[in-house]
């Protein structure tokens, strides 16, 4: 009885077999987003691809793992991640010509701590019925008091709107931001709540005449057979084309400190940054191509070239934590 | 009067149980210590007293509102006959195998200004904006409330009802014999009497609310468990996250202590009783058809609309949500949750009985401590198991390597880390049922047991265990279910490749596109009545 348990215990316990051509993944990113590209590249080289998707704690648990860490790589949806990976020691510096030859500089650490991947806009979408396209929109007008109960957003502490807010500290400092977020704050609609979708259906449904969001998320809905009317009830906006451009967020990767197989890590991260997986973050998930000259979909395409804030990354990324704590003093959430 | 029996074996393994399952707590409180406070700080100074004002509200809201629903339905359902009452007795359960974040879910889409009940309204009246109506605001606090207490009642109604069959029979008979009218017995006799497990039952409810985090986020509501992601993973401050949790449990012992001390002194036990006690009361007319009404309100709410909207979105999403490997992940999530109801159950016998028979100070302590983990957030409690774990995996990697090897994550990357955090976190539960079950065994049994020359283990074995039957089936039922709902500590301690229904659900609910999951999500549901069928059926048969 007690061997039989013991037998039992131990095979329930015991971690699958990996193979020896693996490379293991922590992901942020929802599996279906990123498989079919993970599919590809095992069809291509034969390496096969193990992943962890969870939404918060992957970087402690690598973090506390440690030196036995089983990650080789991982891939987070936003900057900050990617940062908070570096500062805490947890990545290695990736040095690799295909790398470099793929991704522009401004989207990549001097040192190879981290790469981007894909790059998305923080858009304002308007309705097509009671605003039109505002082409010489800025995220300061959108604390105008003209806008008063007509704005839509998720929660204020998202990566996606805390990255916002950091640029907007950067580009004018802290007092400035405090008094645009109060602003924002009284034009509000509702409180903050659900996601980017949620805020264009809101839009929709006459809620709200503006709302905050990220670019791809318009391309996704309009291949959404239920959700096509939100998108199609909405302009998607590229604000302050007339100054410094719209907010940029990216999506990438690291490889783990510890990672223990760095060179199939490598070839992964060299297969996503080319030609054939940008494409398919291009095409399957409506994002922007960090590689230049690869195509973008036919409907992002559609939206228009714009300007991009070109302020680096980890320039923005020093202001976050003052960002959160701009947002709790206004109690932008509440 | 309790019996002496030989204590140090039984108080040392009560003891080391209650501290393993209280480590990772440890641990993560001896992080709040490390570091600065300024992050705290700022949080007092702005937020923080909105949070924990939302979070006492929250819990006192559900508590209240769970007792509202469960008392009198377990009354009705364990005492009178009334229309319908044999199929009540064991539907009002099947809420307890809907997660909260799925209700939240459905309800939003059916009450939000966006969705089908207010934009019938709205083509009804001919109303254009917001403006033009009130309609219930279902992403609040008070939505909150009520969706969290519509799949949290079944806990209190589970063990309330268990403890009306136990109790003491012949004082309801005798309320009746004096005129008692039903109403006036139920609330004279039957509450009273069942003060402990209804204690235990809205302990439960709260501690499970107080750590929930899906359903308040997804209303965008603060609470203490939003402030304590906050903290970690926007200020990366573990140290302040730790300290907040500090909080929680201080609000959970608190609540603890005073119901300990309102309740001091007090103890009533079982007499065996061979009378049907549901047809105590027989209800006629008015009162029958009301009794059946509100058993059928509540079961829709919390349960048929719900499952009937998956049902519908199953349907039109066919396609995309089908997905084979569904079989697969149900086996997963079913082997966890036997394994860890299974180890639940065994842990809270052996403190229960330690707890009954100690003559030691702070008999309750080693059960107290075991039971925090239900009050953490799961990512937190997550975390807090990684930190012993890691720990213990990098001590053993040095201690073996002189001699080549090196087992690499043995506990923290492997299933032990899953299932340990889940026995962490559900201990509470097996020893909430367990307990009012063991108390109701009068101790007159165990010294007949003693003076029969038997000792304390084959007293609880020959005595006891037969008499726990009910609250083993309740405890296995509860942990069991909560096992297969349970996401945020199994997303986060997964080995690779690892997918249970609920992580499987959940990748498609964070993007907000149940629609997408809503056959797995149908699927967590149904293997929870698998148990629940067979408990059902086994309790019937004891009582029958």
């Amino acid at each position: 009885m007690k061997k039989t348990a013991f037998v039992l215990l131990s095979a329930f316990l015991t971690a699958p077999a990996f193979a020896a051509d693996v490379v293991n993944i922590y992901s942020f990113r929802q599996p279906f987003l990123i498989q079919p590209i993970l599919d590809d590249f095992t069809k291509q080289t034969g390496i096969k691809t193990n992943v962890v998707f969870a939404k918060k704690g992957l970087i402690e648990r690598v973090k506390r793992e440690g030196k036995h860490s089983k990650a080789d790589l991982v891939l987070t949806s936003n900057f900050s991640a990617l940062i908070q990976l570096e500062d805490l020691g947890l990545t290695q510096s990736i040095n690799s010509d295909v790398v470099n030859a793929n991704v522009p500089s401004t989207f990549r650490d001097a040192d190879g701590q981290w790469i981007a991947l894909t790059k998305r806009v923080r858009n304002v979408y308007s309705s097509k019925e009671r605003v039109g396209a505002l082409a010489e929109l800025t995220y300061e007008d959108l604390a105008d008091p003209k806008y008063k109960g007509k704005i839509c957003t998720r929660s204020g502490k998202h990566p996606y709107n805390l990255g916002l807010v950091a640029s907007m500290v950067a580009h004018h400092g802290e007092a400035k931001t405090k008094q645009w977020l109060e602003g924002v704050k009284a034009n509000l609609a509702r409180k903050p709540q659900g996601n980017d979708r949620a805020q264009v259906k809101a839009v929709k449904e006459g809620l709200c005449d503006l709302a905050l969001g990220n670019s791809y998320y318009f391309g996704k809905m309009m291949q959404d057979e239920q959700q096509k009317s939100w998108a199609e009830a909405v302009y998607i906006n590229f604000p302050n084309q007339t100054n410094r451009g719209s907010h940029i967020n990216v999506s990438g990767v690291v490889m783990t400190r510890y990672a223990k197989n760095p060179e199939n890590a490598l070839k992964l991260i060299e297969y996503m940054t080319d030609n054939k997986a940008q494409n398919m973050y291009a095409s399957v998930n409506m994002e922007y191509p960090v590689k230049q000259g690869v195509a973008l979909s036919e409907m992002v395409a559609s939206w228009g070239e714009f300007k991009e804030d070109s302020l680096p990354l980890d320039e923005i990324s020093k202001y976050r934590p003052v960002a959160l704590k701009l947002i709790d003093e206004v109690k932008f959430d509440l | 009067m309790h019996v002496k029996f030989s204590l140090s074996r039984w108080q040392l393994t009560a003891w080391l149980i209650g501290l393993l399952l209280v480590t990772p707590l440890g641990f993560l409180l001896f992080e709040s210590l490390q570091g600065d406070s300024d992050v705290f700080q700022h949080l007092f100074d702005t937020v923080l007293w909105d949070y924990t004002r939302n979070t006492l509200i929250l819990i006192a809201g559900v508590g209240l509102l769970s007792c509202i629903i469960a008392l009198p339905l377990a009354w009705l359902t364990a005492y009178c006959d009334f229309p319908g009452r044999k199929q009540f007795e064991w539907a009002l359960m099947l809420p307890l195998a809907m997660p909260t974040y799925l209700i939240a879910y459905v309800y939003t889409d059916l009450l939000d200004y966006a969705g089908p009940v207010q934009i019938a309204l709205r083509d009804w009246f001919g109303w254009q904006s917001p403006d033009d109506y009130w309609f219930f605001d279902i992403r609040t606090l008070t939505g909150a409330i009520f969706m969290i207490a519509l799949v949290l009642y079944p806990y209190l109604y589970l063990i309330f009802k268990t403890a009306l069959r136990e109790q003491s029979f012949k004082l309801v008979q005798a309320s009746q014999l004096m005129g008692l009218s039903p109403l006036q017995s139920f609330l004279r006799v039957s509450l009273p009497l069942g003060r402990g497990a209804i204690v235990a039952g809205v302990t439960l409810i709260s501690m499970e609310a107080m750590a929930d985090f899906a359903t308040v986020n997804y209303f965008a509501v603060s609470t203490l468990t939003t402030a304590v992601y906050d903290t970690w993973l926007g200020y990366y401050s573990l140290t302040a996250a730790a300290k907040i949790s500090g909080i929680m449990l201080l609000i959970l012992f608190l609540t603890i202590m005073v119901e300990r001390f309102s309740r001091r002194n007090q103890a009533v036990y079982e007499r065996q009783s061979s009378v049907n006690s549901a047809t105590l009361y027989r209800l006629k007319g008015g009162a029958a058809w009301a009794a059946s009404f509100a058993c059928t309100v509540v079961l829709v709410l919390a349960f048929i609309l719900p499952v009937g909207v998956l049902v519908k979105y199953a349907i039109v999403y066919a396609d995309e949500a089908w997905n084979g490997a569904f079989f697969n992940y149900a086996w997963q999530s079913f082997k966890v949750a036997v394994v860890v109801s299974i180890a639940t159950i065994l842990l809270s016998l052996l403190v229960l009985f330690y707890q009954r028979i100690a003559k030691q100070a702070y008999p309750l302590l080693p059960g107290r401590l075991a039971s925090t983990g239900y009050a953490l957030p799961g990512t937190v409690l997550a975390i807090a198991v990684l930190l012993p774990l890691t720990q213990l995996d990098d001590a053993l990697n040095n201690w073996l390597e002189p001699f080549g090897l090196s087992p690499g994550l043995l506990l923290s990357g492997t299933l032990f880390a899953m299932i340990f955090a889940y026995v962490v976190r559900f201990y509470a539960i097996a020893h909430g049922a367990l307990e009012s079950s063991f108390l109701r065994i009068s101790p007159s049994l165990d010294m007949a047991s003693q003076s029969m020359g038997k000792g304390p283990l084959q007293t609880l074995w020959r005595v006891h265990l037969p008499l726990l039957k009910r609250g083993i089936l309740t405890a296995g039922l509860l942990v069991f279910i909560e096992c297969m709902k349970e996401l945020p500590a199994a997303l986060l301690l997964r080995p690779f490749n690892f997918e249970t229904l609920a992580t499987h659900v959940f990748q498609y609910v964070s993007d907000e596109q149940l629609e997408l999951a809503s056959i797995s999500a149908l699927f967590i549901v149904l293997v929870g009545l698998i148990p629940l069928y067979f408990v059902n059926r086994s309790m019937e048969q004891n009582h029958s």
